[in-house]
């Protein structure tokens, strides 16, 4: 999703089923619900307008008969769109000639079926190579190309079975690899994976995902099921009733829902598999920044009221923690450094997905700290956090008290006063911990 | 009431007399095409001795299903020829080869026509009904007429009376092609052309051979009938026991196109299966649709 190259752009896509489908898109621009538009219309889509850029995967969502089929039919031109354009890298598909349309599907847009669509009375191979020999590629050449997609979708020593022979999840493999062999610039696929059984649907997306990054293929998918959308989309159009509501990445639709339906729709997702440490994560509570000695770390935590501390070097890269009950005997004991004695924090990186958080946050005390690749601490995902964001409520969490609770501050006060040393200023932490602060 | 008469025959018969008189000349060549290419046929099957004609089919019996049709049908033929009905027969079958040859011809591109255009399906549906529901006999009278008395009017009377199954399961079998697979040819850019002959004729196959074995089935029938104009064979035998009241020659000729029957519909419904020698020798492709 490098470039920002705008392969596929809908605009103004209107598809009305019907007797008088033109005065039925009057009505529907005058204002007119989708219901009142005459009778035998059906208004499919409604002025649907977007751009994929290449190498994204574009996911269109909704519910059965929310015109999503419909959708992705006219964006090969296999329907005609009522009303609205469809450009692919420059070349219009609405209202060419056949011969061009053709040659547009040949080069520009291939397309995965719901049910296989495979051609029962030829051998996998042949069924691969169909889109070259539509294009009239020589046999031997067009076999060889047939054999390469076969192989990178896992499917050797299979060549020369018949899709009857196959399993479902076989068979969609022969599907994907009859589209990409086709070497076109975008891949449609309508609800290539409802079909199949869960796991192996599973094992399908995350092998489409594989070849997407292998391939930089610009995709259009399909789908009813949430949780594939969120899984697989880089961006995703929510549709209702013919309509786009919603176009944003799963993290938006997930935390910024557009209406209430988008918020209703996303109640059941399997929000761990979407979100990542970055989407939840916080300013740490207590964060302090060397040089400083224990003094300084108990009075930061006496602030804030947390029974823990992160520490950073002046660059912000992450040193460790030290709790109060710590500092306060390193107090006692009269140290002056921290540094020899910090205990390790659990780390994470801004992109794991919170279903990866959750072994971690048992196994850690303190919250979870998030650091990018150079080790600079971002925020910390404490746990509470981690269970609020997977309820949807994200802001539950923050006032949240700390575990364990904090000493008593009339202990820490007691230790404070009765070594007194120079007084340090805490680190401001209200505010998200910014990575480019290290430069002052 | 009494007076009350729409003259639909008249001007029926009006009309072919006017065919007649206005269309003669290619009614004769039509009458001479079909003369020649049954006589052809009749040659080829009746100039050999019975017992090569037989082995030959029983080959083929063997190759399109397997050892028990071949046995069976060598029992038939042999019983055919046991009952001197063999010249009848070969007649008979040499007629419905080509009634129903040239009926297939036409039935199929109009199936496939009327699978792909509306307005044709919407008018070629009642005509199809019409000429299937007419009773059999009706068509002689016109194709007595335009073809006179032999085997020409039996050709023609069965051509009409057959083709409609074979049209009617084209269109229907391209009709039931998997609408995702159509679109998958579309969707790769595949002409309407191609993908008729690599899509949906394929896939449309069983259906179409299904209608082939109602068409020559209909043909046979339709041809015993087609002996009262004088198409000879088994009908001519049938007709002439009908008038003399000979039971047995009706019961012999009767069981002759029943054995044909039989022969007929298994041969063609073998090939839509793909079982037998044929199937084994191409082993490993398995067969469009019911697997
Ligand atoms: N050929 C057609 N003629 C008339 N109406 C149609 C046609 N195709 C689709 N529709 C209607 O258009 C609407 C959208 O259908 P579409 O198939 O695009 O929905 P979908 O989102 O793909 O649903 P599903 O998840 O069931 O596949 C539906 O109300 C459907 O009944
Ligand atoms: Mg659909």
């Amino acid at each position: 999703m490098s470039s920002n190259e705008i392969v596929l752009k809908a605009q103004g896509l209107y598809k009305v089923f019907g007797p008088k489908p033109d005065a039925a898109i009057k009505k529907i621009q005058g204002g007119a619900p989708r219901d009142k538009i005459g009778a035998n219309n059906t208004a499919a889509v409604i002025d649907a307008s977007f751009e994929v850029q290449r190498g994204e995967i574009f996911v269109v969502m909704g519910l059965s008969g929310s015109g999503k089929s419909t959708l992705i039919r006219m964006l090969n031109g296999l329907w005609e769109p009522t009303a609205g354009t469809v450009d692919i890298l420059g070349d219009t598909l609405t209202g060419v000639s056949a011969r061009k349309l053709r040659n547009i599907r040949e080069t520009r847009v291939s397309m995965v079926f719901q049910q296989f669509a495979l051609l029962p009375h030829r051998s996998v191979l042949d069924n691969v190579a169909y889109g070259l020999e539509i294009r009239k590629m020589p046999r031997a050449q067009r076999i060889e190309r047939a054999r390469k997609y076969i192989s990178m979708v896992g499917l050797d020593g299979w060549e020369d079975k018949y899709p009857k022979e196959l399993s479902g999840g076989m068979q969609q493999r022969v599907g994907l690899a009859r589209a990409l062999a086709a070497d076109t610039d975008v891949l449609l696929m309508d609800e290539a994976f409802s079909a199949l059984d869960p796991l192996i649907r599973r094992e399908m997306q995350e092998q489409l995902i594989e070849l997407q990054s292998e391939l930089d293929k610009t995709i259009i998918f399909i789908t009813h099921d949430l949780n594939e959308a969120m899984f697989i989309g880089d961006r995703i159009a929510v549709m209702r009733d013919g309509r786009i509501v919603q176009i944003g990445t799963p993290e938006e639709i997930l935390t910024d829902p557009a209406n209430e339906y988008v918020s209703q729709f996303v109640q059941d997702v399997d929000r761990a598999r979407v979100l990542t440490a970055s989407a939840v994560m916080q300013p740490p509570a207590a964060l302090m920044q060397l040089p400083g000695g224990p003094r300084k770390a108990l009075r930061i935590m006496r602030e804030q009221q947390t029974s823990a501390c992160f520490v950073v070097d002046r660059h912000r890269k992450l040193l460790g923690a030290v709790t109060d009950r710590e500092a306060l005997s390193l107090l006692r004991r009269g140290e002056e450094s921290l540094t020899d004695h910090l205990s390790e924090a659990a780390q994470t990186t801004p992109d794991t997905l919170l279903a990866e958080l959750f072994i971690p946050a048992v196994e850690s005390v303190l919250p979870l700290a998030v650091v990018d690749e150079r080790g600079r601490l971002q925020g910390v995902v404490p746990r509470v956090v981690l269970l609020a964001a997977l309820g949807g409520e994200h802001e539950a969490g923050v006032n949240a008290q700390p575990i364990p609770p904090a000493l008593a501050p009339s202990v820490v006060e007691d230790a404070l006063s009765a070594d007194s040393g120079p007084d340090v200023k805490p680190v401001s932490t209200a505010s998200t911990v910014q990575p480019q602060e290290e430069d002052n | 009431m009494e007076d009350f008469r729409i003259p639909v025959g008249e001007r029926a018969s009006e009309g072919v007399d006017w065919v007649v008189e206005n269309l003669g000349s290619l009614f004769d060549w039509l009458r001479s095409v079909f003369v020649g290419m049954y006589e052809s046929v009749n040659w080829v099957l009746s100039t050999p001795p019975a017992i090569v004609v037989i082995i030959t089919i029983v080959v083929l019996g063997l190759f399109a299903r397997g050892w028990t049709f071949a046995v069976a049908s060598a029992l038939g033929l042999l019983l055919i020829v046991g009952m001197d009905q063999w010249d009848n027969a070969m007649n008979t079958l040499a007629l419905v080869l080509v009634a129903a040859t040239i009926a297939i011809v036409l039935a199929i591109p109009l199936g496939i026509a009327a699978a792909k255009v509306r307005p044709v399906s919407i008018v070629v549906r009642p005509v199809m009904d019409f000429l299937q529901t007419m009773p059999a006999f009706v068509y002689l009278i016109p194709a007595l007429l335009l073809f006179r008395v032999g085997v020409a009017p039996g050709i023609v009377a069965t051509i009409i009376f057959a083709m409609a199954p074979g049209v009617r399961l084209t269109e229907l079998g391209i009709r039931g092609v998997d609408r995702e697979t159509v679109e998958a040819g579309q969707a790769f850019g595949a002409t309407p052309g191609r993908i008729l002959r690599q899509i949906q004729l394929p896939l449309a196959l069983p259906s179409i051979m299904a209608g082939i074995n109602q068409v020559i089935m209909l043909s046979l029938s339709m041809v015993v009938i087609a002996g009262l104009v004088g198409a000879g064979g088994l009908g001519g035998d049938v007709i002439t026991s009908l008038n003399r009241l000979d039971t047995a020659l009706g019961v012999e000729a009767g069981l002759s196109v029943v054995i044909l029957a039989m022969l007929l519909d298994r041969f063609t419904s073998a090939f839509g299966e793909r079982r037998g020698l044929y199937a084994a020798l191409r082993k490993g492709r398995p067969a469009v649709g019911n697997v």
